[in-house]
């Protein structure tokens, strides 16, 4: 485990970017730099990072980027990895860096293959679970409940669960982390990077404007997802399900935040019955059960 | 720094935007509160350093925070995460 | 050595994909091309071509990933028809915009709704506006040449820019004909190692493609332009280089075949551009002054070759297999708006044929020619645009 003094000095996220104030990508962004340094190549579709970077001539990234079409992030990854093999460059990470529309909507097709076709790259879904590039519009991982601009009355279906769904492929390693939890961030894409083959990351980043909080808590936010256990911090590696901490602590509902703080800490609950809060929280109770067995096969 | 085009003979063939800060400008303007520091009671835990959205507070030789105001947008993520409240928001004046 | 093969326009292709030293192929199989990406997964499985095939799960990731590994530094190619490239379609726009040089070989195909498999070149001639240069081929040697001259065309300095080569679905995708494969040296003396304008570089990190104000986007889209317009130039000077290299020539942008005298000249593109000299023959013999120039470059457009042509005869005609429904076939169109700063114009009538893989022979063609001549005798078009061998 690294320690926070040991993260190196050297930013690849430059100051002065296009970000929202307190922006939880920007977080994510920066700690994704420390753990590789700058011998990436990031691949980035229509998302928030697309505007983060800035305008022609400038660009707040110290890495190669190239900005691709929305639906195909990895397609463009695919056809990098191909030709960084075939000139046999080894000492660079192709890492896709895409919001939540461009891998579990649009982009989910291109994953999938990129993915069923081993893939030798990382993907990392920042997920601020709506389409917040044009305005926060809903997408097929907005929470059951929430507010977006063409919700306004709450999203009436569930989150895809899309871990899992990446699970399913059978690749190497998935896993979900949040920049609350920095160092088991850059733990997960530092093992992620000396993996072959496909490697998801789904990184729960707050999103003040989206989410409707106070800019300054967005670390906190990330922290109440995982405290509430309504995020699970977990990887499967090869197959195998292990709980992260501390959600491992949290396998006990009691040790649990209530849910109903963290509805109670965001603007965009705001229309969330009672109702909808027990149902939300057995949705909860049972996805904690679906891994609680998945992690007692593995032992 | 990169140099902006001035004539079509200077564009590149196509779009390629060079490493930048403050590539949207002076986002310290886009502030209504400003952090400052109480450097006697910083632990230098670095917790500010790491959660910083924008790169705008430097790790100091001595792991303390420095924080460049030409680009800090007051977001208050620094000040929120002190585990010893050494930073605190003040409002800028006008 | 030279190698005399009896092969498809498809094969071909993947033979000229395989002698061009291209380093990552990306595809999806659409009927008529599938032949092509069978062909260069035979090459790549059994070590005769060193390149990763990726086989991707559209078009559209297709073209993207073609966009990555030119992107990263690599020749690439790719094969598609009809809704493929359709699928495609913002794709184009993403590489041409990106100025990489991608080939692609397009097998013309009829669009739907409703289905249809064969030959129709409405695919690629509705993607004319997407920065691609784009042949016409008539032979299937004129394929596997046409696709090495590309690669040299599209990574000149001066161009940059993606280009598809078109083939006739089935006419020439599926159709065996003695063909030449050259020997490998001498392709490697004809087109060096991979060039590209830029490439992703640790050492030298760009963003590309990010927001382009309206202060400059404009001058950005201009310099594609200009890139077409050296490619013009370009393109008969690589094949003058490439006939005395390997001795197959085919005009430069346009095939001109007894134009010098001819009253009456017949335009057409791929397989109808090749027949209309079997139709310009017979009428030959009959006393008529007739000529055929097959379009092989339609972007950027021979303006001043047709220029030239009209200058010297008093009817051109065209062939388009292909309809802009609302107006009429893009050949019709772009034939007379090259015209129309000239003082002295000939008469114009375009001719619609073969849609859907609607067989257009010799014989309709000079059935076309005749029909044309009258007009001609009568000073008159009677209509702008008519449809060829169309039932009642």
């Amino acid at each position: 485990m690294v320690t926070m003094k040991e993260l190196p000095k050297e930013e690849y996220l430059l100051k002065g970017h296009a970000a929202c104030a307190g922006c939880g990508a920007a977080v994510s962004l920066r700690l994704l730099f420390k753990a590789l340094g700058n011998r990436v190549f990031l691949i980035v579709p229509a998302c928030c990072t697309t505007v983060i970077q800035g305008p022609y001539p400038y660009t707040a990234f110290g890495v190669p980027l190239q900005n691709i079409l929305f639906e195909s992030t990895a397609a463009a990854a695919s056809g990098v990895v191909a030709a960084l093999q075939q000139r046999k460059v080894k000492d660079v990470t192709v890492v896709g860096w895409a919001g939540d529309g461009g891998t579990a909507d649009i982009g989910i097709q291109a994953l999938s293959g990129a993915a069923e076709r081993k893939t030798n790259f990382i993907y990392i879904c920042y997920d601020n679970e709506a389409y917040g590039n044009t305005g926060m519009q809903r997408s097929g991982l907005t929470p059951y409940g929430a507010w977006t601009t063409t919700t306004p009355s709450g999203k009436k279906e569930r989150k895809k669960d899309m871990p899992m769904i990446m699970a399913a492929h059978k690749i190497p390693y998935v896993a979900t982390a949040c920049a609350s939890f920095p160092l088991d961030f850059v733990n997960k894409v530092r093992k992620a990077r000396d993996i072959q083959g496909t490697k998801y990351i789904h990184l729960l980043a707050a999103c003040p404007t989206g989410w409707r909080y106070d800019t300054s808590k967005t670390i906190e936010m990330g922290r109440l997802a995982v405290q509430t256990g309504l995020f699970v911090l977990y990887e499967v590696e090869n197959g195998k399900f292990k709980f992260n901490p501390p959600s491992d602590r949290l396998i006990d509902k009691s040790k649990r935040k209530p849910v109903r703080e963290y509805f109670a800490a965001q603007g965009r609950f705001r229309s969330l019955t009672e109702e909808d809060i027990v149902t939300i929280e057995k949705w909860s109770d049972e996805d904690w059960d679906h891994y609680r067995k998945l992690a007692s096969e593995c032992l | 720094m990169t140099l902006a085009p001035k004539k079509r003979g200077d564009l590149p063939l196509t779009p390629l935007s060079c490493p930048t800060e403050g590539s949207m400008g002076n986002t310290g303007s886009w502030r209504t509160f400003r952090p400052e520091v109480n450097y006697s009671k910083c632990t230098k835990c670095t917790l500010c350093w790491v959660f910083c959205p924008d790169a705008a507070i430097t790790r100091q030789q001595d792991d303390s925070p420095k924080i460049d105001y030409d680009y800090c947008k007051g977001c208050g993520i620094c000040a929120n995460e002190c585990p010893v409240k050494a930073i605190v928001m003040v409002r800028e004046e006008e | 050595m030279v190698q005399r093969v009896v092969d498809t326009a498809n094969h071909l292709a993947g033979y000229a994909a395989k002698a061009a030293g291209v380093k990552v192929v990306a595809a999806y199989p659409i009927t008529p091309q599938t032949t092509i990406v069978e062909k260069i997964a035979d090459f790549v499985e059994s070590g005769e071509m060193d390149a990763e095939y990726i086989r991707v799960e559209s078009e559209h990731s297709a073209m993207v990933a073609c966009i990555g590994a030119a992107a990263a530094g690599v020749r690439t190619f790719t094969a598609t028809s009809s809704h493929g490239l359709a699928l495609m379609h913002e794709a184009l726009h993403w590489a041409s915009g990106s100025r990489l040089p991608i080939v692609m070989a397009v097998v013309n195909r009829a669009m739907g709704a409703p289905w249809s498999i064969w030959p129709d070149m409405s695919d690629s001639l509705s993607q004319r506006d997407t920065g691609w240069i784009q042949f016409y081929c008539a032979g299937n040697q004129e394929v596997f040449d046409t696709i090495l001259q590309a690669y040299k065309l599209c990574e000149d300095e001066r161009v940059f820019l993606p280009a598809m080569v078109c083939l006739e679905g089935f006419i020439l995708s599926h159709t065996y004909a003695p063909a030449e494969i050259p020997d490998q040296a001498k392709v490697d003396a004809f087109l060096p190692a991979y060039k590209s304008g830029w490439v992703l570089d640790v050492n030298k990190p760009y963003s590309h493609a990010n927001l382009v104000s309206p202060e400059w986007y404009m001058e950005f889209r201009y310099l594609i332009q200009e890139a077409m317009e050296n490619a013009k130039r370009l393109i008969p000077q690589i094949d003058k280089e490439y006939a005395e290299r390997f001795g197959h020539a085919y005009g430069g942008l346009i095939e001109k075949y007894r134009c010098d005298d001819a009253d009456l000249v017949l335009l057409a593109m791929g397989t109808i551009g090749s027949d209309a000299k079997l139709a310009v023959d017979k009428l030959r013999k009959e006393g008529l002054k007739v000529g055929s120039a097959r379009v092989r470059v339609y972007r950027p457009f021979p303006v001043e070759e047709i220029v030239k042509l009209a200058a010297s005869s008093r009817m051109l005609v065209t062939l388009d297999r292909h309809i802009s429904f609302g107006m009429e076939g893009f050949l019709g169109s772009e034939v007379k708006a090259s015209l129309y700063g000239q003082q002295d114009r000939p008469l114009f009538s375009g001719f619609i044929a073969g849609l859907g893989g609607r067989d257009v022979t010799a014989e309709t063609i000079e059935k076309v020619a005749k029909r044309s001549l009258k007009m001609l005798d009568a000073g008159r078009v009677e209509k702008e645009t008519e449809w060829v061998d169309l039932r009642e």
